[in-house]
């Protein structure tokens, strides 16, 4: 009895979660199969096959399997899922939409957003955006587990050769019709995978002045976040939100600016390992967890700190 | 049509939680409760399609101990018709919301259910996929837009990469995203009203279902606190401290 992994992916390449959730499922047993479903996904499929650490692939490739519509994909995994100690998939908004459903139809409670694998049962998660920790043990015959990418390592893209098996036999259940998307396009990495992150709040004032944001993090080659703050008030789009229901990142450096520090922001971002913030407010609760500092003006201090970068060393 | 929404009771999202000492759960004692933020959402989009002619009753459904009426009554004043409570002093987990759920619909015949995305108290975002896939209707989760034409529902879902936008047919259960609306505050007029409306007590027997919990919880304890505060006098001297000190940049 192995683990599957539900991999996300666009048909050609795998999505940088997939590698972290499999690190995880790689705790629990040496026995872990990659499920790619989708349409056109081969060369998806292909990627995955190289993963270090993975003993088989299963490729479904059938057209009602295209854009990741939870209710088809949903019943393929429920279908394989016997033939499983544990099913895991990563806790991105593609695993949270589909592996729920999955765990529904066969009568199976899940384990959201997984932090750490005590032991093939017993897990660890976030609750109360992270202010505790539950402990919480499974009894389940399979154990569906969605898996925070930030806690887990990403396993070796490349040195792996898994064989592909072809899962036929996948079903229509005509419920939902993709219409299109508005992917949010960027140069810059991408956020939950960068490894430096510049965020903006309220305090940047405007969309315009999140240009301020973008030119500081061309220079260091990291990605752009926001609070909610910022996206409610429509300074940027709604996939840089980073906090409690937002995406959880945790770079190397995380600089929050004009940011107040929202227990519900500080979800997403506390695992960072250096925090800068800069704010005028010296007294906002962001400071309380930053590693460094700098109370002032955020529109004298980024142009600052650009030209600083800038400086000869 | 008919909309049943469900609403849970959580500790405010003001309040900073505490690990109770013996590391059982979180303190909740004397503690500000309210309903959970997604699912004022997923009233107010519900309460908007009555106005609209859209929807012509809103069915507000809550779980757990008696005190779940005080969310119902708050329901009740935003503009839902009447309530429903399933009464038990029983741990509720997702699945077992959901089947409790699916029994109700399944007496009600609505022809959307509209939660939220996730609650904040334990953050599982779970319950309205696993009610989608116990019914078998189609699902739209963190959405932040929705049309109904016809038979169908045409939803904005808030994704990862941006937004998404899929037609489902209806019946279909829905969850709210943040910006899906901007939630009414409840007028003292209508508060008063509120008490007046219906409230049907069901227990999880009476709806058939075994809604005794799957996972156990160990322990819940505090994560690391991180040692924060040092402040830097300027840029300089921050991009010095990031480059010599963190080495980071």
């Amino acid at each position: 009895m192995g683990v599957l992994v539900l991999g996300e992916h666009d048909n050609n390449s795998l999505k940088p979660a997939t590698l972290n959730t499999v690190t995880a499922a790689c705790a629990i047993s040496p026995d872990v199969t990659l499920l790619i479903a989708g349409s056109g996904c081969r060369a998806a499929a292909e990627a995955a096959a190289k993963i270090v650490g993975i003993a088989r692939v299963l490729l479904a490739d059938a057209a009602h399997l295209a854009h990741g519509l939870p209710e088809n994909l949903a019943a393929v995994i429920a279908k394989l899922a016997p033939g499983f100690s544990h099913v895991l998939a990563p806790a991105t908004t593609f695993g949270k939409n589909v592996t729920p459903r999955a765990a529904a139809l066969l009568d199976t409670a899940q384990v959201s957003d997984v932090i750490a694998i005590e032991s093939p049962d017993t897990f660890v998660r976030p609750i109360y955006a992270g202010n505790a920790r539950a402990t919480v043990k499974s009894a389940e015959a399979i154990k569906f587990l969605t898996v925070r990418a930030t806690a887990f390592a990403a396993a070796a893209a490349v040195g792996g050769q898994a064989p592909i098996e072809v899962v036929g036999d996948t079903v229509d259940l005509g419920l939902t019709r993709f219409m299109r998307q508005e992917l949010s396009k960027s140069e810059r990495p991408e956020l939950t995978a960068a490894r430096i992150v510049i965020s903006g709040g309220r305090g940047m004032q405007s969309g315009e002045n999140f240009k301020l944001i973008e030119q500081l993090a061309d220079k260091l080659g990291a990605a752009v976040g926001a609070s909610r703050a910022a996206v409610d008030a429509g300074f940027v789009p709604n996939d840089y939100q980073v906090g409690q229901t937002g995406k959880i990142v945790a770079p190397d450096l995380y600089v929050a600016v004009g940011i107040s520090g929202a227990i519900q922001h500080l979800a997403g971002m506390k695992d960072s390992k250096v925090i800068v913030a800069i704010n005028k407010d010296g007294e906002a609760p962001i400071f309380q967890i930053a590693d460094y500092g700098l109370v002032g003006d955020l529109f004298k201090a980024l142009p600052e700190f650009i030209a600083e970068l800038d400086k000869p060393r | 049509m008919k909309i049943l929404v469900a609403v849970k009771r959580v500790i405010d999202f003001n309040v900073k939680v505490r690990v109770k000492a013996d590391r059982s759960g979180v303190e909740t004692a004397n503690v500000k409760m309210s309903m959970n933020p997604f699912d004022e959402i997923a009233v107010e989009e519900a309460v908007r399609l009555k106005e609209k002619g859209v929807a012509a009753e809103v069915i507000a459904v809550s779980m757990g101990p008696q005190s779940c009426q005080e969310t119902i009554r708050t329901a009740l004043a935003l503009g839902a018709d009447r309530g429903i409570h399933v009464n038990t002093d029983i741990e509720l987990q997702p699945l077992a919301v959901a089947k409790l759920l699916a029994s109700i619909i399944k007496r009600e015949q609505p022809s959307l259910a509209i939660l939220g995305k996730q609650a904040i108290d334990d953050d599982c975002n779970q319950t309205g996929q696993m009610l989608a896939g116990l019914l078998g209707w189609a699902q739209g989760t963190f959405i932040s837009k929705l049309a109904i034409e016809g038979a169908e529902a045409e939803i904005t879902r808030e994704v990862d990469g941006g937004l998404e936008v899929l037609r489902l047919n209806l019946p279909a259960v829905l969850t709210t995203d943040l910006r899906l609306n901007e939630p009414r505050y409840a007028t003292l007029p209508n508060i008063m009203k509120a008490k007046k409306k219906p409230i049907e007590t069901l227990s999880p027997a009476d709806l058939g279902v075994d809604a005794s919990p799957r996972l156990s919880t160990l322990k819940v304890d505090e994560p690391p606190k991180r040692q924060g505060g040092k402040m830097v006098q300027s840029t300089a001297e921050l991009v010095e401290k990031l480059r010599s000190e963190a080495k980071v940049i």
